[in-house]
């Protein structure tokens, strides 16, 4: 089973050499520390900066530049600043190669929840809906089960949605799962992780197909 | 060149009353117009429509005009980190509409460029698009969003010269310049206000005629939400 380091180092391997990244909040965020060093790949935050480099040394930090979490961070040469609505036309207008973020429940069909519990937690979407209703290659980010040990992977996702049909590829801590038309395809297990196990935690329709390679990471 | 440097604060503030909709840059609390939300606290005007990214901290940026009250209805797409924010919302007293942060920023620079309103494929398919108006655009679903109509925008500048004309730093850019010229009525603080001619015209990132009022800031506070370090070796 992969801890919240190891997902993000099995999302690493996603990422490819010349790829302008959007990373969301939370696990997302880890998966900066496990880029090869051997590619070049620009992060975007939608706060308005891509090129985002590490957090700054310890009073280097300035108020005015800031991630989407509202993180202190430093900028890397060939950084940019840019304007809000400037921002998510790199997001709409796909010019973002690849976004991860995290979610409270996905659905077979590729709908995703992760910005409000009625009454309960309402932050906010932030640029969530935006990044979902446009991104070609999306990867959600998270733990199989919640906190109750209930499914996070669903038939239909039961809480009000962030996007529809738009996900495609899921990683978490048992599985790296792919969907599909026909539901979730499991592609890798996580190291000491039976198919039982990620057929157990799983309430949406899980395509098993032959042998299921465990993860290299 | 035309003049749009104010003697003061007050004189910035010509108009400003109760209900009104105001525009508030800023993302999170970084480019946020610090001395003009302060001087709503003054001048306590209420009931009124905020639009901003954020609702700021419990003690900072809007959070203080919402703490007294003033706020009848906020539009942002992003509210953590907030408590009283989060009590008002769900306890009913505050009426809140959020919207996708692409969309909140597009509809402020349609407001700003004269279109009326803008398709935005964000939000279909979930509540955000209920009761709105859909489109089919080449086998891809669209919502149609408005342009804001705000009285006031409340905006913060790194630099600006009397003549209007700004320049940002670093990402407390963010709504600032998607919001000028997008209200009736804009107003920019500047944590320096340079004499006219100093500013590199290729350098502007917004030029004067979207600004009404420009008068130099002070005490600015540019507190940091998530203190984020690595340590040195």
């Amino acid at each position: 089973m992969l801890d919240k380091n190891g997902i993000a180092k099995r999302i690493a391997q996603e990422v490819q050499d010349g790829y302008y990244v959007n990373l969301g909040i939370g696990i997302p965020t880890l998966v900066a520390n496990y880029v090869r060093d051997d590619i070049e790949v620009e992060f975007q935050s939608e706060n308005g900066v891509l090129g985002m480099g590490p957090f700054p040394f310890d009073g280097d930090e300035d108020a005015d530049i800031i991630n989407a979490g509202k993180q202190t961070i430093t900028t890397l040469p060939g950084a940019s600043f840019f304007d809000s609505a400037m921002s998510f036309s790199m997001i709409r207008g796909k010019h973002v190669d690849l976004t991860i973020l995290g979610s409270m429940e996905v659905a077979e069909n590729g709908d995703i929840a992760n910005w409000k519990i009625p009454g309960k937690m309402v932050k906010g979407m932030g640029g969530a809906m935006d990044l979902v209703a446009s991104a070609e290659n999306i990867i959600v980010a998270m733990m199989h089960t919640n906190k109750a040990g209930a499914s996070k992977l669903l038939k239909r996702c039961s809480l009000p949605l962030t996007g529809v049909g738009c996900v495609k590829k899921i990683v978490t801590n048992l599985a790296v799962i792919e969907v599909t038309d026909k539901g979730f395809k499991l592609l890798e297990r996580a190291p000491g992780v039976s198919v039982e196990e990620i057929q157990k935690a799983t309430e949406g329709t899980l395509i098993i197909e032959g042998e299921i390679p465990e993860m290299s990471i | 060149m035309i003049n749009k440097q104010v003697a003061d604060i007050n004189e910035a503030f010509k108009g400003v009353t109760d209900n009104m909709t105001f525009m508030f840059g800023g993302f999170g609390l970084s480019g946020i117009p610090e001395n003009c939300i302060a001087k709503l606290v003054e001048l306590e005007v209420k009931g009124l429509t905020c639009i901003s990214n954020n609702a700021g901290v419990d003690d900072f940026g809007l959070g203080l005009l919402l703490h007294k009250r003033q706020i009848n209805k906020m539009i942002s797409s992003y509210v953590g980190e907030n408590d009283e924010f989060e009590r008002q919302m769900l306890s009913g007293e505050l009426d809140v509409e959020l919207i996708p942060q692409g969309t909140l920023a597009e509809r402020c620079r349609a407001a700003q460029a004269g279109f009326p309103a803008i398709y935005t494929p964000a939000g279909y398919g979930t509540e955000v698009a209920e009761g709105k108006e859909t489109r089919d655009f080449d086998g891809k679903m669209y919502v149609l969003e408005h342009a804001f109509k705000a009285d006031f925008a409340f905006i913060k500048a790194w630099k600006g010269d009397a003549a209007g004309n700004l320049i940002f730093k670093g990402t407390a850019r963010n709504f600032n310049p998607n919001m000028c010229g997008a209200a009736k009525i804009t107003v920019v603080e500047v944590e320096e206000l340079v004499p006219v001619g100093e500013l590199d015209p290729n350098q502007i990132h917004i030029p004067g005629i979207f600004v009404q009022r420009i008068f130099q800031g002070k005490n600015y506070e540019k507190r940091i939400e998530q203190r984020t370090v690595r340590t040195r070796n």
